[in-house]
């Protein structure tokens, strides 16, 4: 069975017919072709897939669909304005935050919905928020740092 | 103008050039080359261990509407592997299978819901053969051949003797014997294995993307399996999620996709998942050691014997090569005479391992530092000491014929020991915290490439054209370590200009120069030194064209990057004009090559004594600190200090990163990473069960940068990217042994291990923390 699912992706209205059991991390790459969020396990080990509704970090690999219409859904790609990185891809970028990039959309993400809520987060409240994200690359020391500088970015007036 | 400089970026910060494509994810991995009209792949494994195939049923899986090919071992006879003297795997099993979850058929259909489909409809019959799923298993005498042309399921055997190690021992103030049991690991790069194959039926023509460390070894082994012309395939590796060296050979994902994606005369898109992923493997084997060492009271080595056993699974991969630098690399790190070195790499019915990062190196420098650790205990020296007891004076050859011109090691100890606060510190930390330090070493490439042809090791090509744009030319493939970084940095650095005028093009075979790959920490090494090579070329012409217009000769004229000028009173002429004036020949393109010295080739005293053999080795020192709560058997490791001996670093930046992240790959292995099997059924397939340091878990990484210069190295540099994770795991135990007085010999030294060691303790006395299987 499919149904209409009406949202708003990435700042812009959107109006799909999805398959009912169609994961949201599916829609993204395959239906939309947002192919920045990654797929990266089997089903909730490893973050790879997160991005926002509502600016809240959820798992787009284990959220159906259907279960964001009327929801405001952002994925990586709706970071940055004019063209230029935000906040949060700066630090990743200038901090070295990522290497080989694949889980890099996902912590992007949790870090945006950190920042979002919290703005002058501690290392333990980053530590926290990256909890359920996996790096196989960067031991996760320049994540912090990223995060920290984006922090700082963002205080300066740099979105996150 | 005399302000002009040129621009410099060598041993600065410089973040990478592809960042700004990773953090927006606009950076294409080969899973997301979505296009209308893709097949999707599956495949079907074995559900066996070990059996000889009577019949692979595909006929109601090739009726199913939406099905466009199912193929088998009947669509392909031909052999792969790495090592040319051990090419024996099908990419998809023919007359026998060997472990669970090995391919024997695949299939693409419209969507992925029509291949899961036809994949549960194929059958296949076997007749069940005895298993081996272990060593013992497999070395028990009347055990049966995993494969026939292997006796004893012995895939190499290796023994050298070097001085006299009875000799070594007689001289020993000390002599201690232990065994140590290091879990089989796998790399668990975050990017799953994906493949699409385009075949282009009406040209006879395959092009396949891959998520591949090695394009070219994948080219060369698409056209044996393909039985097609190497000039009718085209090789792309598009952004690569990871690597650590379960894609330094060729898999059987690219080439199932590519004869899916012939048969279908269409293109495939193979992606398979995080638990197919793990039994692709190619990770580190599970290994037993039983390491001997003899000791004078100063701490000086007098004698090493070491006995090593690989699982090495079902296919040989690396294998022997594996087996070989587990000998070899005993050496080039302390100066050791009388040594005895017995390995044996075993064929067992589990996935194939590989070349996991420290390649061959980790678990018998996990056994070597322990013991160390242990006997400067008994003898009551310094652990550091011991080490300082035993450097070796560079430039110097080991008795296996290894070259070393740089050695960094005694920088490395002298930082992590101040860093650490080791003197002041250890001991009087408060009860359950400990120190613990240890070494490590890694080469920078193989001196002797796997496939050995007389090319040189490394091309780098670049273009010049009217936009004044430097275009470089390379088949390094960037997976995340940031070579195409390095690429643009050596030239910039070479030509005096700023990056932003540098672009460089990678991995695709139409395009670039062939490049072995991004394995065994290669890359900085040899095709840094092929980008200088190539950009003093350039620089050349450049320099006879500036001549020419300032009428000038070649060598008055003085290269400032943007501006070139005869001598400091000249106004000189611009980049752009110095371009213009060169391109008066048409369009300039440039070539650098680079070729290791013979004297780099390791020796010939046994059988693969060239295995080891590199231009220069990397060294690391670490010191780490741990919580260890009695209680729980939870060990927390608070700080990491680690120097790492990279000769020079061409981007501090980036050898920070792999530093850090080497050490905490380290820490995996050391404390939760382990693959294991219920009769050959992998049971940790995922990343929960296959238990990776979360954020949570993971400490403070502090970073000293340690330049001893390589003669030979591009700039003075080495390798940065390996040779600090394998220090992490005796350093880890050494420091549970400081906190605890329980010394652990088998990793992981997960809680529940910790717990038992010290209830066993409190029962019996007994601090030996845990005993080898063996």
């Amino acid at each position: 069975m499919a149904r209409i699912l009406e949202l708003v992706l990435n700042g812009r209205r959107r109006v799909d017919a999805v398959p009912d059991n169609l994961l949201l991390l599916d829609y993204l790459r395959e239906a939309v072709g947002l192919t920045g969020t990654k797929t990266g396990c089997d089903g909730g080990e490893c973050g790879a897939c997160t991005v926002l509704v509502d600016d809240r970090p959820r798992l787009s690999c284990l959220t159906l669909a259907a279960t964001v219409a009327g929801r405001r859904v952002d994925s990586v790609e709706s970071l940055g304005q004019d063209g230029r990185l935000s906040a949060v891809q700066r630090g990743f970028h200038e901090k070295l935050g990522s290497q080989c990039g694949y889980c890099t959309p996902g912590f992007i993400m949790a870090s945006v919905g950190l920042l979002r809520r919290d703005p002058h987060p501690s290392d333990e409240d980053i530590r926290a928020a990256l909890g359920s994200n996996i790096c196989r690359c960067t031991g996760y020391v320049k994540i912090i740092e990223a995060v920290k500088y984006a922090a700082e970015l963002n205080a300066a007036g740099v979105a996150p | 103008m005399n302000e002009i400089v040129p621009a410099r970026s060598i041993g600065a910060y410089v973040p990478m050039v592809d960042g700004p494509d990773k953090v927006s994810g606009h950076a294409k991995y080969t899973a997301d080359l979505i296009a209308p009209g893709l097949l999707a792949g599956r495949i079907f494994r074995s559900p066996y261990s070990h059996g000889e195939i009577l019949e692979v049923d595909i006929s109601e899986a090739s009726r199913l509407p939406g099905v466009k090919a199912v193929v088998t071992g009947a669509d392909c006879d031909k052999t792969f592997g790495v090592l040319p003297v051990a090419r024996t795997e099908h990419p998809l099993a023919r007359d026998k299978v060997r472990y669970r979850g090995e391919p024997v058929a695949a299939v693409a259909a419209v969507d992925d819901a029509t291949a899961k489909r036809a994949v549960g409809l194929i059958r296949l019959n076997v007749r069940e053969l005895p298993a081996a799923h272990t060593v013992g298993a497999a070395l028990a005498p009347g055990a049966g051949l995993i494969h026939a042309h292997r006796p004893g399921n012995i895939e190499r055997d290796v023994f050298f003797e070097l001085g006299s190690v009875e000799q070594g021992f007689a001289q020993a103030d000390l002599v201690r014997e232990d065994r140590y049991n290091c879990a089989e690991v796998c790399q668990n790069q975050m990017e799953m294995h994906a493949a699409l194959a385009q075949y282009d039926a009406e040209r006879d023509r395959m092009t396949v993307h891959a998520s591949t460390q090695v394009p070219y070894y994948v080219h060369l082994t698409l056209a044996q399996i393909l039985d097609m012309d190497m000039s009718r395939i085209r090789v792309i590796k598009p952004h690569v999620g990871g690597g650590f060296g379960c894609r330094t050979e060729a898999l059987n994902v690219e080439l199932i996709a590519a004869l899916l994606a012939r048969k279908a005369h269409g293109s495939v898109r193979l992606m398979i998942n995080r638990e197919e992923t793990f039994i692709t493997h190619r990770g580190r084997p599970e290994t037993d050691i039983r390491l001997k060492l003899g000791m004078r009271k100063d701490g000086r080595i007098t004698a090493v014997e070491c006995e090593c056993y690989q699982r090495g699974g079902a296919h040989s991969g690396y294998g022997i090569v594996t087996i070989l630098y587990s000998g070899s690399m005993l050496y080039a790190i302390y100066d050791l005479h009388n040594v005895r070195y017995i390995g044996k790499r075993v064929l067992t019915n589990t996935p194939p391992c590989g070349a996991f990062r420290g390649h061959g190196t980790v678990d018998v420098r996990f056994a070597f530092e322990s013991l160390l650790d242990d006997m400067a205990h008994k003898l009551g020296l310094d652990p550091l000491d011991v080490r300082r007891a035993n450097y070796l004076t560079a430039p110097t050859f080991t008795d296996n014929d290894l070259m070393v011109n740089s050695y960094g090691l005694p920088q490395c100890v002298d930082w992590v020991e101040a860093a650490s606060g080791w003197r002041t510190r250890k001991h009087k930390l408060a009860k359950g915290k400990g120190l613990g330090f240890a070494c490590s070493h890694y080469i920078s490439g193989a001196s002797k490439p796997v496939n050995w042809t007389g090319e040189p090791h490394a091309t780098v090509k670049i273009k010049l054209d009217f936009d004044g744009s430097i275009v470089v030319l390379s088949g390094a493939a960037d997976i995340g370590q940031g070579s195409s970084t390095l690429l643009v940095q050596t030239v910039g650095e070479v030509l005096g200009l700023d990056l932003s005028r540098i672009r460089v093009v990678t991995g695709d075979s139409e395009v670039v120069p062939k490049d072995n790959g991004s394995y065994s920490s290669r890359v900085t090494f040899m095709v840094g030194n092929a980008a200088i090579d190539a950009a003093q070329n350039l620089k050349r012409i450049l320099v006879a064209a500036a001549a020419r217009k300032l009428e000038a000769k070649p060598e008055e004229i003085e290269c400032l990057g943007e501006l070139y000028r005869a001598g400091v009173q000249d106004k000189g002429v611009t980049f752009n004009e110095v371009v213009s004036e060169a391109l008066r020949d048409g369009t300039i393109t440039v070539t650098g090559n680079y070729s290791t010295i013979p004297e780099s080739h390791g020796g010939k005293k046994y059988r693969g004594a060239a295995i080891g053999g590199t231009m220069g080795y990397s060294y690391s020192a670490q010191v780490v600190e741990v919580s260890v709560d009695e209680e729980t058997g939870v060990v927390d490791v608070d700080k990491v200090w680690v120097a790492h001996d990279c000769g020079k670093a061409l981007n501090r930046l980036t050898v920070e990163g792999q530093v850090q992240g080497s050490v905490w790959m380290g820490m995996g292995q050391a404390m939760s990473e382990e693959t294991a099997y219920h009769d050959g059924l992998l049971i940790t397939g995922n990343m929960l069960d296959y238990r990776v340091p979360t954020i949570q878990d993971s400490p403070p990484i502090e970073v000293g940068i340690v330049e001893s210069n390589d003669p030979h190295g591009p700039f003075g540099a080495k390798e940065a990217g390996e040779g600090s994770l394998a220090a992490f795991l005796p350093a880890l135990t050494n420091a549970i042994a400081d906190a605890i007085g329980v010394r652990f010999n088998n990793l992981p030294v997960t809680p529940d291990r910790v717990f038992a060691a010290l209830e066993k303790r409190r029962r019996t006395g007994d601090a030996n923390g845990n005993k080898a299987r063996a």
